[in-house]
């Protein structure tokens, strides 16, 4: 198992890696040139000029990305030269936010996602299995800005249930803290479970086939456990899988989302960044989140190894 | 001796895209509590659906007719949760491939645990005892390290053994046994038929032994049941049997034995063709295509089970075999 762990995380250095230059290069190969934005029109070519030199912009690019790959390995991501924030500071105000949008939305995708493939499966082609099928497409083809205004219609303007925008931090007020998270949660959530349920339920369905599933009815076990015990277990690879991809994907932040709730997550700091060319916090954060990526997923590998005990021994 | 298992006029029909395939064709067998029987056919008999049948493990859509009486109860139409209670306690099976059929994210201990769990009224620590006197009884070495292992830690046979102390865990009153030895290495066919055996007597069960192979229930059954298309085509006293048989399909599968004492390089008599399609069936005796002493009456209507001379010995036939069989056919 060790053996297992520490191939894994040999594993992750060349993808990180690749991270940080394909990171790099995006943001160097953005048109315009930096020290023009920073000093805006009216700068003389003498300014400019002395700024590229000190930001080291009339380096060569190897060059450039060693230096900065350099930093970043001390710890110095950079900082803004609009708000003079460090990326780290600018990144752990907004990542509470998207983290915490990011476990709710999971976590009620998977509340629904799970027991519905559960129950299609064990009934498969059954009318509670065609219609779910059925509603998880609709979903799923509804954008999800439409998603979220029918929400918000229904549950702040029709019901005032819930708040439809706005935010206060856990630490101030945890009650109207999660009442804000309910519906932008509950967005991604509904976008999030027809997918859940459908690897699952096909995943379930194919192991229901197996023989050691007509063992386990044939040793008169109760159907609960059958369903629970022999059948999910084995069954939930592809749905870590999906999960893992799922969380990678909100940990960068939802822009459409976090805008019509009015969410200060990463994805309003990613897009502001593009919007003023404030390249050194973009840099910086889309390294950042892909390398929580790279972490989650080696997460989902380590789940595979505790799932299934073949993995962990390397027979399959 | 009293009747534990009454198969009476089942039938089996699984909806194709062809048509209805009729898998087992109005068979009644019986067995006595402590006997053996051995069921023998090639694939696609319908052997392993009518285990089926007797386990209630039939696919969704299969149709089910006739009754299946076990210990006074018919399981066709018990009620699932009281079906439930009886399976794993007083009617078990071991399946084909020991691959497939245990759990290969359940450690073995958990697998075994489970049954004797769900059936008997045991603690945790009485039954972990139980499971390791069922492998050390089934001839698994270090019993209790084997219980926080997983299957693909085992070998074939072992896992074969695994499953049999399975199905052993409660003491059923019948065991099923699907082609127990098929999956396994030749070396160890003959061990585990034994294990089986062994056990069978020790704890006074009833046992179906299913089996393309007349050699498997030659030594090890009371009674054989010859399958073909569906139907049992002859059913003997095994000793009967392999004095005289009277079913040409049962000499054909007897003759497609490989014989030690045959010279190098003689030709195996398969039997040619193919059984008959289960979709399409024929209106004569389904074997009478590929039978060597067919003639017109078998092409035109289905022969029933007769009794021969033996007490016991049915046979489908019109032109049964007289010879003393087993010498040379």
């Amino acid at each position: 198992m060790l053996n297992f762990v520490v191939r894994r995380l040999l594993a992750m250095l060349p993808v990180l890696l690749a991270v940080s230059l394909l990171t790099f290069l995006i943001a160097s190969l953005l048109p315009g040139d930096l020290a023009l934005v920073v000093l805006g029109d009216q700068a003389t070519p003498e300014n400019v000029a002395a700024l590229r030199r000190d930001m080291g912009l009339d380096q060569p690019l190897w060059w450039r990305y060693l230096s900065w790959l350099g930093h970043v390995l001390q710890g110095d991501l950079g900082r803004s030269f609009r708000t003079g924030q460090t990326v780290l500071q600018a990144v752990a105000e907004r990542i509470p936010v998207s983290l915490q949008l990011m476990l709710m939305a999971e976590f009620i995708g998977l509340l629904i996602g799970v027991p519905v493939a559960i129950a299609c499966a064990a009934r498969a082609g059954g009318a509670f299995d065609r219609f779910m099928t059925g509603s998880a497409f609709a979903i799923l083809s509804m954008p999800s800005f439409l998603v979220a205004i029918l929400l918000i219609y229904l549950f702040a303007v029709e019901l005032h249930w819930l708040p439809a925008t706005g935010y206060v931090p856990f630490s101030e007020e945890p009650l109207d803290n999660l009442r804000f998270f309910v519906l932008p949660a509950l967005t991604l959530a509904l976008a999030e479970w027809p997918g859940i349920m459908r690897v699952l339920r096909s995943d379930m369905i194919a192991t229901l086939q197996e023989d050691y599933i007509a063992l386990a009815k044939a040793k008169g076990l109760k159907p609960a456990r059958i369903l629970f015990v022999h059948a999910l277990k084995p069954s939930s690879l592809t749905l870590v899988t999906v999960t893992g991809i799922n969380i990678g994907r909100l940990l960068g932040g939802t822009l459409i989302v976090e805008s019509i709730f009015a969410l200060p997550g990463i994805g309003r700091l990613l897009v502001g960044a593009i919007y003023t060319r404030d390249l050194v916090i973009l840099q910086g954060v889309v390294l950042l989140v892909a390398c929580g990526f790279v972490i989650v997923n080696f997460i989902v590998d380590m789940l595979y190894a505790v799932l299934d005990p073949r993995i962990r021994h390397g027979h399959a | 001796m009293s009747t534990l298992l009454t198969i009476a006029d089942v039938a089996v029909e699984l909806p194709t895209p062809r048509g209805n395939l009729r898998a087992v064709d109005h068979v009644d067998l019986s067995l006595e509590a402590g006997r053996t029987l051995g069921i023998v056919g090639e694939s696609g008999c319908g052997k392993t659906m009518l285990s089926r049948a007797v386990l209630q493990l039939l696919p969704k859509k299969a149709k089910l007719t006739g009754r299946v009486m076990f210990d006074g109860q018919d399981l066709a139409r018990l009620a699932p949760e009281s079906l439930r209670r009886l399976r794993g306690r007083d009617l078990a099976v071991v399946f084909q491939d020991p691959m497939t059929s245990l759990n290969p994210v359940l450690t073995i201990g958990t697998q075994l645990m489970e049954t004797i769990q769900e059936h008997l009224e045991l603690d945790a620590p009485a039954a972990k005892a139980r499971s390791i006197e069922l492998l050390a009884a089934v001839g698994i070495p270090a019993p209790e390290q084997r219980l926080a292992q997983y299957p693909h830690q085992c070998s074939g046979g072992m896992r074969q053994r695994i499953a049999i102390a399975i199905a052993l865990s409660c003491e059923p009153k019948l065991l099923i046994a699907d082609e127990p030895t098929t999956a396994l290495d030749v070396t160890i066919q003959a061990q585990i038929l034994d294990l089986l055996a062994r056990e069978q007597r020790r704890r006074h069960m009833a046992m179906i032994i299913i089996t393309h192979d007349l050699g498997v229930v030659a030594g090890r059954a009371d009674e054989v049941a010859v399958m073909y298309a569906g139907r049992v085509v002859e059913r003997a006293p095994t000793p009967a049997l392999f004095k005289r048989m009277h079913m040409p399909y049962t000499e054909a599968l007897l003759a497609a034995i490989p014989k030690l004492d045959a010279a190098p390089h003689t030709p195996l008599p398969a039997i040619s063709g193919r059984p008959p399609d289960p979709t399409r069936p024929l209106r004569g005796c389904s074997f009478a295509p590929r039978c060597r002493y067919a003639a017109g009456r078998c092409h035109e209507a289905k022969p029933a089970l007769t009794s021969a001379e033996t007490p016991g010995h049915l046979y489908a036939c019109f032109h049964p075999i007289q010879m003393a069989a087993g010498v040379d056919a």
